[in-house]
């Protein structure tokens, strides 16, 4: 035993040192960690608790159910409008966005020489950092303007002439709804699902490959046989991953979907999500009913939210080898 | 029966249309980031950094006007956020990692997971309930927990990952030499994962500095800069991303010009976090 070491165990404050220093210090990151799930729990706690006064008035399924959002005469609050709406949008994000991500992703884990491979993923990375209100803004002013020039008006005009039973269906053009809300969500979520995408190919070992080769196939057939199999579990929990993405996403679609609060929706017509319709009533909602039911219209996104990710995060420890984590 | 012939046909056919695709989906990605920098260039003037933004009518009235306020108040709100949430992300991040065997871990993982994949504008919601309320008013320190709440969840898995890439040997030869647990993790595992930890800090920030929806009901929005600076923190609070949501949906063409600029300054500052926090993971893997 060197001098050091004798001094540092002969030292008074040995015990408090060691003893209590190592009880402090897990003390300390316990009560952090314990804190995140006080965090969740408050979270769920809060939503209800200040929902909870539209939850009584009209119950649950009928809250659910109610197909009139009438803040300003009636006060009846129903948030079928903006669950159908969301999820419409979400699901037609998906999948508009879910094969293209894929063949980036393919790309760039299979075919893409490094540098190439490199350059696109670092564009996919800046393109995920864009901050939603930025696209927003480009939506707004150039994107919206641009599809009811090109696209819904020609449609429009087509119908007009061809099929008018048609017309209700496909709203009116002014370019701000669940179509252009709903473009814009899917290219906000292929950076997500691209890189979930590469993730799981990239997890995918060499022997797999190598077997395939052997066996004479093609690399397209390599692919499709012994890659994408195997990575299936993690495509798949990225999909529902940017589901949820697509789900919570708030400003990009408030400032494009046009805002109406009830039924009929159209496809190219206005209409509104669940945040969306938080995002443009919280600020100004006076009623305390309104306001609560904006609450349990968020405890209603918490829910669902709550349940894909769980969903995915199961999908992962099923199919992973590792018994993996999330993203 | 498919001939070999057939078989590579169709491997070039697949290997065209991946490569098809990508261009096509990158396409309008990069058609975006044009139009911000070419029209928030164009907006940008240097009255827009010295100048508060004032009513409609002085922007109407072709009165220099500005965001200063709302810069200064990005990084007040911005860097609440992150001082609160630096503390819990990386101590959940040491329980993660450096307590693997604590009961607790399952949960806490699962629970971070679903925070991180929860909307952002729930956790504005909450912070409502649990700041401004009670307080009686909007305020800059509302925003800041708003933003913390997105920060923690990233915090807590940067620093969990990047805690677990170093070796156990390097605890192991701690803990030989006679050193207590906390200590190792202090003096040896955290020095030696600095990097990973400072990347996930810039990744979490750059994260929350672009969300508006935590900041709609919180901090809420100023046109003007308080009159002290304890307004910043205490008072209505104005942001980037919330401030850019304002203008974007105001009906003044001015608005809307300052919009663009306001795109531009929120993208850049965005970027510029994002590219620092890659180039400091770079340095690490060579």
């Amino acid at each position: 035993m060197n001098e050091s070491t004798k001094e540092i165990l002969e030292r008074p404050l040995h015990g408090v040192y060691r003893w209590w220093g190592d009880r402090v210090f897990l003390a300390v990151a316990v009560i952090l960690g314990i804190s995140i799930i006080a965090l969740g729990v408050t979270m769920a706690w809060v939503l209800f608790r200040e929902g909870s006064m539209a939850i009584n008035e009209f119950g649950v399924w009928g809250f659910m159910k109610g197909r009139v959002w009438d803040p300003g005469v009636n006060f009846v609050f129903g948030a079928l409008p903006f669950l159908f709406g969301t999820l419409v949008t979400s699901i037609g994000a998906l999948a508009i966005a879910f094969l293209p991500a894929i063949a980036i992703g393919i790309f760039i884990a299979e075919y893409a020489p490094r540098w190439l491979g490199g350059i696109i993923e670092n564009l996919i990375h800046l393109i995920a950092a864009i901050p939603s209100v930025v696209i927003g803004i480009w939506g707004i002013f150039v994107f919206a303007p641009w599809m009811r020039e090109k696209v819904y008006m020609p449609v429009f005009l087509w119908a007009s002439e061809n099929a008018p039973s048609l017309l209700p269906i496909i709203g009116t053009p002014i370019g701000y709804g669940m179509t252009t809300a709903t473009i814009i969500l899917a290219l906000m979520i292929i950076p997500y699902t691209t890189a979930l995408t590469r993730d799981a190919i990239r997890q995918v070992p060499k022997e797999q490959r190598e077997a395939a080769y052997a066996l004479g196939a093609t690399k397209w057939e390599v692919i499709r046989m012994a890659v994408l199999p195997y990575a299936r579990g993690g495509i798949l929990s990225g999909a529902i991953l940017s589901f949820g993405r697509a789900i919570g996403e708030t400003m990009a679609v408030a400032m494009l979907i046009g805002n109406k609060n009830t039924f009929p929706f159209s496809i190219f017509g206005p209409a509104a999500t669940m945040p969306s319709v938080i995002i443009n009533e919280f600020r100004e909602a006076v009623g305390n009913l309104h306001l609560s039911s904006l609450m349990a219209v968020g405890l209603a996104l918490f829910v669902i939210s709550l349940i894909v990710n769980l969903i995915a995060a199961y999908i992962i420890r099923k199919h992973s080898i590792t018994g993996g984590q999330a993203v | 029966m498919k001939t070999l012939r057939r078989r590579q046909i169709q491997d070039k056919i697949m290997e065209g249309l991946l490569v098809v695709s990508t261009i096509t989906i990158l396409i309008p990605l990069l058609i975006i980031i044009a139009y911000v920098v070419y029209n928030g260039f164009g907006a940008l003037n240097w009255s827009f950094f010295t100048e508060e933004l004032g009513s409609p009518a002085r922007a109407m009235q072709g009165q220099p006007t500005g965001l200063v306020h709302t810069m200064i108040g990005t990084l007040v709100v911005d860097f609440i956020g992150l001082v609160l949430a630096v503390p819990v992300g990386v101590g959940a991040g040491i329980m993660l990692s450096e307590y693997p065997e604590h009961k607790l871990n399952p949960i806490l993982r699962i629970m971070n997971d679903t925070l991180n994949g929860m909307p952002a504008i729930l956790k504005g919601l909450l912070a409502f309930a649990l700041i401004v309320k009670p307080m009686g008013t909007f305020s800059g320190l509302a925003g800041g927990v708003a933003l913390a709440f997105v920060m923690i969840p990233i915090i807590a898995r940067t620093t969990e990952s990047s805690l677990m890439t170093i070796p156990w040997s390097i605890r192991e030869a701690g803990l030989a030499i006679g050193l207590p647990r906390w200590r190792v993790v202090l003096s040896t595992v955290m020095p030696a994962a600095k990097t990973g930890l400072v990347t996930g800090f810039l990744i979490a920030f750059a994260r929350a500095a672009g969300e508006a929806a935590p900041l709609m009901f919180t901090s809420f929005g100023n046109n003007y800069l308080p009159n002290h600076w304890t307004g910043m923190i205490f008072g209505p609070v104005d942001t980037l991303p919330q401030r850019l949501y304002s203008l974007a949906i105001s009906p003044y063409a001015q608005w809307h010009q300052m919009g663009w600029a306001a795109a531009i300054v929120l993208l850049s500052f965005v970027i510029i976090l994002f590219v620092t926090a890659r180039l400091l993971t770079r340095q690490k893997n060579y």
